[in-house]
């Protein structure tokens, strides 16, 4: 495997692998010297057509602690303000030869599009709303440090599974992984076809919250609405908001995550953003981790070393 | 890994030169290290513990009682080895010697030659290695390129006062100025022949095999003198 796209292609074992090194890798930010040597003289590109702080900056600092060269490409103030097509940036890149792309955009697909025009590695950063797989990668790092397990884990993600990338993703991996995932949202915010994915799909957060080890709040996508999939804010804060109320329902080591940006006073109250369940410090951190395991194990070898498969 | 026959890092070897990685791993390492049929035992347990005691008396000797000494074992076998010589010390000093494994899987220099592999560990004992005098231990000395990783690796970690090596075999063939300062035996080999170093933690026995290696046609990797997968 050449490229990271989809949470979905990658092997049980590619999992494990890149947990595996992103668990070794994460000392590297406790070094006196918080640099390897390993990516010295290959190229990173970050490709982004869309907004982002963690991400990007995560990809960047991943790609500096192992010595990579990083390009940062920002749409505004590129020639894609100008009317420069995908294909047209990808030729551009490929010409100043990049070994690796790091790609978000707007458009569903545009990594895999992205794949086939360059030779170097893609690596979606996130694209529409299909899949953002390193935010996977880093969740199940992060609930694997925690809770010390992930096979039978019990995760309910919560909110705006229909725009949400990360939902996608999450849901995938956690299934390759052998979490038991459940979706819970109102169900204008659920997508078509929910049923066919490896889950369960429930409605009431108040019943699903004391089943729950790990509890993932997604952000509300107001800015990929379309329409009205709820009456107010305020409605929807009080049947799917995590508040301190709500939270007390959860088992004792049950732990509280979100993708970020939070909506604070939405999907999830302050005092649970900032209390000790919450991982979302801890998921930003561990984001350094594992893009430096995905980027080490497909640009550091002569070949990638994932797609492997169960051999 | 069952076996780990030279020095880790030259610069085409093959993959099962890796140090274990924490689970699972990359494909391929393994192939062909099972049959150890027509290899011979040229150190039994009894010689390794009897090396390993004599090495562990040498570095009191060298360091003056070896108060501020850790030991850093590379990934696997050193690592067995560096536990296995702090016990020791721990016994005729009657006080702990702090050890720990030093991976170098990043600092190889042949990296790009090969797919990438999964890491070793990395852990130093609490009070880290800045001042102290570090000593490397590692199974086998081969071509030298793994102990230059490993002063590479060493070096961003900390300032140690000085820098020694402990080697259970040391089979010649240096590509690098590199030499150990405590041998536990001096085999001189071809490179048509393999080293292997078994040890009881990891592979159930304690023994040093030396074999031939199969050949195979155009492999291209003689010069190292390693295994071909």
């Amino acid at each position: 495997m050449l490229h990271l796209i989809s949470a979905a292609d990658l092997s049980h074992s590619d999992a494990v692998l890149i947990l595996d090194t992103a668990e070794e890798l994460a000392q590297v930010g406790d070094r006196s010297v918080k640099k390897l040597p390993t990516l010295r003289g290959r190229t990173v590109v970050n490709l982004f057509f869309e907004d982002s702080t963690r991400t990007r900056i995560s990809f960047e600092a991943a790609a500096k602690r192992l010595s990579a060269d990083v390009l940062n490409f920002a749409v505004k103030g590129s020639s894609v303000s100008k009317g420069e097509s995908l294909k047209d940036t990808a030729l551009t890149l490929e010409a100043m030869g990049a070994d690796g792309v790091v790609i978000r955009h707007n458009a569903s697909g545009a990594p895999y599009r992205l794949a086939e025009w360059v030779r170097g590695s893609v690596i979606n950063a996130g694209d529409g709303t299909h899949e953002h797989p390193t935010q996977a990668l880093l969740d199940a790092f992060t609930m694997r440090r925690r809770l010390g397990r992930l096979a039978d884990l019990r995760v309910t993600i919560v909110g705006d599974v229909l725009h949400s990338r990360v939902a996608r993703s999450n849901v995938a991996l956690l299934h390759t992984l052998g979490a038991q995932v459940t979706l819970v949202a109102p169900p204008t915010l659920l997508p078509v076809a929910v049923e066919t994915w490896p889950c369960e799909v429930a409605y009431d957060l108040d019943s699903a919250l004391p089943k729950s080890d790990v509890v993932m709040m997604l952000r509300v996508q107001r800015e990929r609405m379309q329409a009205a999939y709820f009456p107010s804010a305020r409605e929807y804060s009080r049947r799917y908001g995590l508040d301190a109320e709500r939270m007390a329902r959860l088992p004792d080591d049950a732990i509280v995550m979100h993708p970020g940006p939070m909506n604070r006073g939405m999907e999830i109250a302050a005092e649970v953003a900032d209390s000790p369940r919450s991982t979302i410090v801890e998921q930003v951190a561990n984001g350094v981790s594992v893009r430096m395991a995905v980027l080490y194990l497909l640009l550091g070898g002569s070949e990638p070393a994932l797609g492997g498969g169960e051999r | 890994m069952p076996a780990e026959p030279a020095e880790s890092a030259a610069p085409s070897g093959p993959w099962s030169q890796t140090p274990a990685p924490p689970s699972g791993g990359p494909p391929g390492r393994r192939e062909g290290e099972q049959d150890h049929t027509s290899a011979r035992a040229v150190l039994e347990g009894p010689d390794i513990r009897r090396a390993l005691t004599r090495i562990a008396h040498e570095i009191l000797e060298r360091t003056k009682g070896g108060t501020d000494i850790v030991l850093l074992g590379i990934p696997t076998r050193g690592v067995t080895l560096a536990e296995r010589l702090a016990r020791r010390i721990e016994e005729v000093e009657g006080r702990p010697v702090p050890w720990g494994s030093l991976d170098i899987t990043m600092y190889r220099d042949d990296l790009r030659l090969r797919p990438a592999r999964a890491l070793g560990r990395t852990e130093l004992p609490p009070d880290g290695v800045d001042g102290r005098l570090v000593v490397l231990v590692d199974d086998v000395l081969f071509s030298g390129r793994t102990v230059r990783a490993a002063l590479d690796a060493l070096g961003d970690l900390g300032r140690p006062r000085a820098v020694q090596l402990a080697i259970l075999v040391d089979r010649g063939h240096r590509q690098l100025p590199i030499r150990a300062d405590y041998v536990g035996k001096n085999l001189p080999t071809s490179l048509r022949e393999t080293v292997k170093v078994q040890l009881a933690e990891n592979d159930g026995r304690d023994a040093v095999l030396l074999d031939k290696r199969a050949d195979t046609p155009g492999a291209g990797r003689e010069r190292d003198g390693r295994d071909p997968r």
